[in-house]
This record gives C-alpha cells, sequence and structure tokens, in this order.
C-alpha cells in the first residue's frame, strides 16, 4: 500500500485547483486522474469565460486549463493519468486502476491523510423513442469530438435543451462547420444567458421553446427528428408534430453530480435539484461530514468552471491549514477572500439560485455535524 | 465533405499530420496519429462501434469521455476498448464487437 499526504481524486479545474494551493504551502500531493491529460472538461471550452478580472474572465477554458497544468508542475503535484478512483473505504483508502483498456491494468491501493473528492459530473440522458440510435449524444461528447478530437459527430445537428451548455456547444458547433437545425427547449422561456442565445439565433438557428424530441428515427443511426410542442402539463400537443432532417441529436439536459465514491466512504448526501440531484454535504471548508475527505467542483453541485476553482481553492488551504502548513489566521484570511469571489460568482438570477441552495446544504452540513457531537457525546456519557 | 475540423476561427488550423495506418473489420484505413479510435473512426465515416448483447442494436458515440461504454470495440482481440478515450497505434486491428465481444458473441 502506498502511502500519500494528501491525494485529489479528478485533475479538472476544482482538483487541481486544491493541488496547487496545497501544494504551494508545502503539502505532498497526488492527482489520479481517469484521462490522458488532466484538466478535466477545461480543454474543450474554447469559449471565455463570463465574471470580474479576479475570476479570470475574458480568458479561455483551454488557457485557463493550461496555466492550472503548469502551476501543478511548479507546485510539485504529482499526477496519475489514465488513474481511475474505482473505490473508496475506509480508512481513507483509495482503489486505483492504472492503465488504459488496451494495456494490462494494475491496482493500487492508497492511504491518504487527506482525501480531496473532485469527480465531477455525468451528463443527464433524455429518453425518446429511439434514443439508443448511434448519432443520439451527449452536447458534451459532441463539444469533445470538435474542440478536442478535431471531428465533427456529424452534418446535421439538432441541439436538445437551452442551458448555457445547449447554447455554447450550438455555437461551437457551428464554429467547427456543422449545421445546426434547431434547438428544442421544453421549458418556456431559453435557460441560459442572452448572450450565447442571440448568438446562435443571429445565426438563423431556430429555438423552439415549449418543445421536446419524441423520436430519432433511422436504419441504425439518426437520419430524422420528430420534435413536438407541449403543452403547460409538458405533454405532447397532438397535431404539432416535426420532422427535421438531421443525423445528431445532442443532448443538453443538465449534469449530474458524480457522488458515488462519497457515498462509498460514508459522506452524507442530501438531494437538491438546484444542485443537480445528490450532493454530498459539506462545510466551508469543503470538508464533507466524513472529517479529512472534502469535496469540490460539480460533485458538490453542479456550477461553472469559475466556482470549481474558487471551491477548490478553498479545500487545499483548509487542508493546508489542518495539516499546519499554515497558521489558522492565514488561512482564515485566504479563506474569506475566496468566499468573497464566490459570491461575486454566485450573484444574478442564474448565481442567486445555487447561492441559496449552497446556503442550505451548508447548513444541513452544520446540523449533521451537530448531531454527530451529540451522538459522540451521548455515546462516551453511556460508556 | 470530410468531418476533420482543419481549419477553425479559435483553435487555428490543425497541423497535426503525422497519420498511421489501422485496420477496421479488415479494412485499412488512415489515422491521425495519437488520436482517439472514436475519432479516427468518426472522420472515416464510422459510427457503429458495437451491437448490443440482447437486441443486437447499434450503438455509438454517446458521452465521449469514457464514462458510458457505448463506444466499446475489440482492439487487437481485446472486447470492451472504450474507443473514446483510447488512442489509435500503427498497425491496431479494431472490430466492431458484437455483444460483450467473446467468442461465441456474433451478429
Amino acid at each position: 500500500m502506498i502511502k500519500k499526504e494528501v491525494v485529489v481524486i479528478g485533475g479538472g479545474p476544482s482538483g487541481l485547483a486544491a493541488a496547487i494551493e496545497a501544494a504551494q504551502r508545502g503539502a505532498e500531493v497526488l492527482v489520479v486522474d481517469s484521462n490522458l491529460k488532466a484538466g478535466g472538461q477545461l480543454f474543450k471550452q474554447i469559449h471565455k469565460f463570463f465574471g470580474s478580472s479576479a475570476h479570470r474572465s475574458g480568458t479561455r477554458g483551454i488557457d485557463i486549463g493550461t496555466e492550472l497544468l503548469e502551476e501543478a508542475e511548479k507546485y510539485g503535484v504529482e499526477i496519475w493519468l489514465n488513474s481511475v478512483a474505482i473505490g473508496l473505504f475506509q480508512e481513507k483508502k483509495i482503489a486505483v486502476e492504472r492503465g488504459l483498456d488496451v494495456e494490462d491494468k494494475k491496482l493500487e491501493i492508497i492511504e491518504a491523510e487527506k482525501i480531496v473528492i473532485a469527480s465531477g459530473a455525468s451528463e443527464n440522458a433524455v429518453r425518446f423513442k429511439g434514443w439508443t440510435l448511434p448519432g443520439v449524444m451527449g452536447a458534451g461528447a459532441a463539444q469533445t469530438m470538435i474542440n478536442v478530437n478535431r471531428v465533427l459527430p456529424g452534418e446535421r445537428i439538432l441541439m436538445i435543451g437551452s442551458g448555457n451548455v445547449g447554447l455554447i456547444v450550438s455555437y461551437q458547433l457551428m464554429q467547427a462547420g456543422a449545421d445546426v437545425v434547431a434547438l428544442v427547449e421544453a421549458a418556456p422561456k431559453i435557460g441560459g444567458y442572452g448572450v450565447h442565445a442571440s448568438k446562435i439565433t443571429r445565426a438563423g438557428v431556430p429555438i423552439y421553446t415549449k418543445h421536446t424530441v419524441i423520436e430519432a428515427r433511422g436504419d441504425k443511426r439518426v437520419e430524422e427528428a420528430v420534435i413536438c410542442e407541449l403543452d403547460e402539463k409538458w405533454q405532447p400537443v397532438a397535431g404539432t408534430e416535426k420532422t427535421l432532417k438531421v443525423d445528431t441529436i445532442a443532448i443538453a439536459a443538465g449534469l449530474k453530480p458524480l457522488v458515488e465514491l462519497a457515498v462509498m466512504h460514508g459522506c452524507e448526501c442530501i438531494f437538491d435539484p438546484l444542485l443537480g440531484g445528490w450532493v454530498p454535504l459539506h462545510d466551508k471548508n469543503m470538508e464533507s461530514t466524513y472529517p479529512g475527505i472534502y469535496v469540490v467542483g460539480d460533485i458538490a453541485g453542479i456550477e461553472e468552471a469559475n466556482t470549481a476553482l474558487e471551491e477548490g481553492k478553498l479545500a487545499g488551504i483548509a487542508i493546508a491549514e489542518a495539516l499546519d502548513y499554515i497558521s489558522s489566521e492565514e488561512a482564515k484570511k485566504l479563506k474569506d477572500e475566496t468566499w468573497e469571489r464566490l459570491k461575486g460568482l454566485r450573484m444574478g438570477p442564474f448565481g442567486e439560485k445555487r447561492m441559496l441552495a449552497k446556503e442550505q446544504l451548508l447548513a444541513a452540513a452544520e446540523a449533521a455535524k451537530g448531531s454527530a457531537e451529540e451522538h459522540q457525546i451521548a455515546a462516551s456519557a453511556g460508556a | 465533405m470530410s468531418l476533420r475540423v482543419k481549419e477553425h476561427v479559435i483553435l487555428g488550423e490543425d497541423r497535426a499530420d503525422e497519420m498511421v495506418e489501422i485496420t477496421v473489420d479488415g479494412q485499412k484505413m488512415k489515422a491521425k496519429k495519437g488520436e482517439m479510435i472514436l475519432a479516427a473512426l468518426l472522420a472515416n465515416g464510422i459510427i457503429i462501434n458495437r451491437y448490443t448483447v440482447k437486441r443486437k442494436e447499434p450503438r455509438g458515440l454517446f458521452c465521449g469521455i469514457g464514462q458510458c461504454t457505448d463506444c466499446a470495440m475489440v482492439v487487437d482481440g481485446k472486447p470492451n476498448v472504450r474507443t473514446c478515450i483510447t488512442p489509435v497505434k500503427e498497425g491496431m486491428v479494431i472490430e466492431t464487437q458484437h455483444g460483450t465481444g467473446k467468442r461465441g458473441d456474433k451478429e
């Protein structure tokens, strides 16, 4: 068994931020990442981020990814690539499977003093007749193909969902040379920012609100999509069906936190649709209900890459403090600054809802901690 | 139309031009050195990676990041290789996977 001081599971924006923050203050940090290259989904984000300059706005995700990898290297963060954390069990032990599918894989067990789970999220699917046909895919999959692999998944695209992912990926598909035939949105209003929506409507792409896809047709691959209007109860309105000639249906229906590892180790979770479903409880240090295990980024509630970066920093600072690399005064100052930036990012109609959801989660974590302590007191009194 | 994105307004020109040869279901084709198997297949117009165990339905790219396993194929005799996260190599032999990819699981 290998022993490490700090292990970060997942080398996306939040995981790398946590690793850099802890490592630059002296901690020995290992990042395990399942991909051929760390950086998570940053390398497919070719658009500029929002926010103030303190949040690296105006910088493209790909450039942030490159900067993070440089910083990680500078501070001596060790990164294991092609390494999947397949299990997390007590006491803070991580099972890691190393190697590509074409290689003979090797299993390593690592024992860590502190663990940061930055496992991210998976795309939600939408089920409809024919949804398993080749050509139906996640919007993120389409984005990976064009921006990372530089190959189009198809030429004529129907996008499902008008949140920021649906809007941005539609635009990027056009930048890559595809024809985005239409975008459908089940809600009565466009979900994402107006600025992203106007980019695609200006290009002449129709956005059908109160619409959904009901069928994908084709012989062994998508050749047509059937869309229709929805009534107030989200039910298809008969007679409103339209058939579109498309070869690709991309689904942007939100993300779901990958909480399995946290659950395996007994971290308490709550269900909150605003945060993407089940999420582990965490305090203001991003520490879960299990001491020494931290959760950051999308696993702690679906948000943006910029909030993920700040959450990662919080965990990294808290870990440096817990391991006595920095004083509690210094840690407090750094954490307060980070929380200020996070507040700034959680403003506006989209951010505020998430801020509220996060505040409820923090309160629930406090309550859980309180009851655990009471439990302990009762137990020791009983003994 | 080639599905490769050669010119890009933000990413610029794709300068990767070193090619390798792979064999897919007995057919030789070119792939960019180091690119993902799935990407090479898409560029060559192949979008079916496998057929399911029971209903023998076609499956292809779905998540693109190794999470869903829909793009699994038999690579150099090894079944269940996620082609979206496995890079090509010169001389690689790739086959459409039927069922679990074991002998006897045929179309």
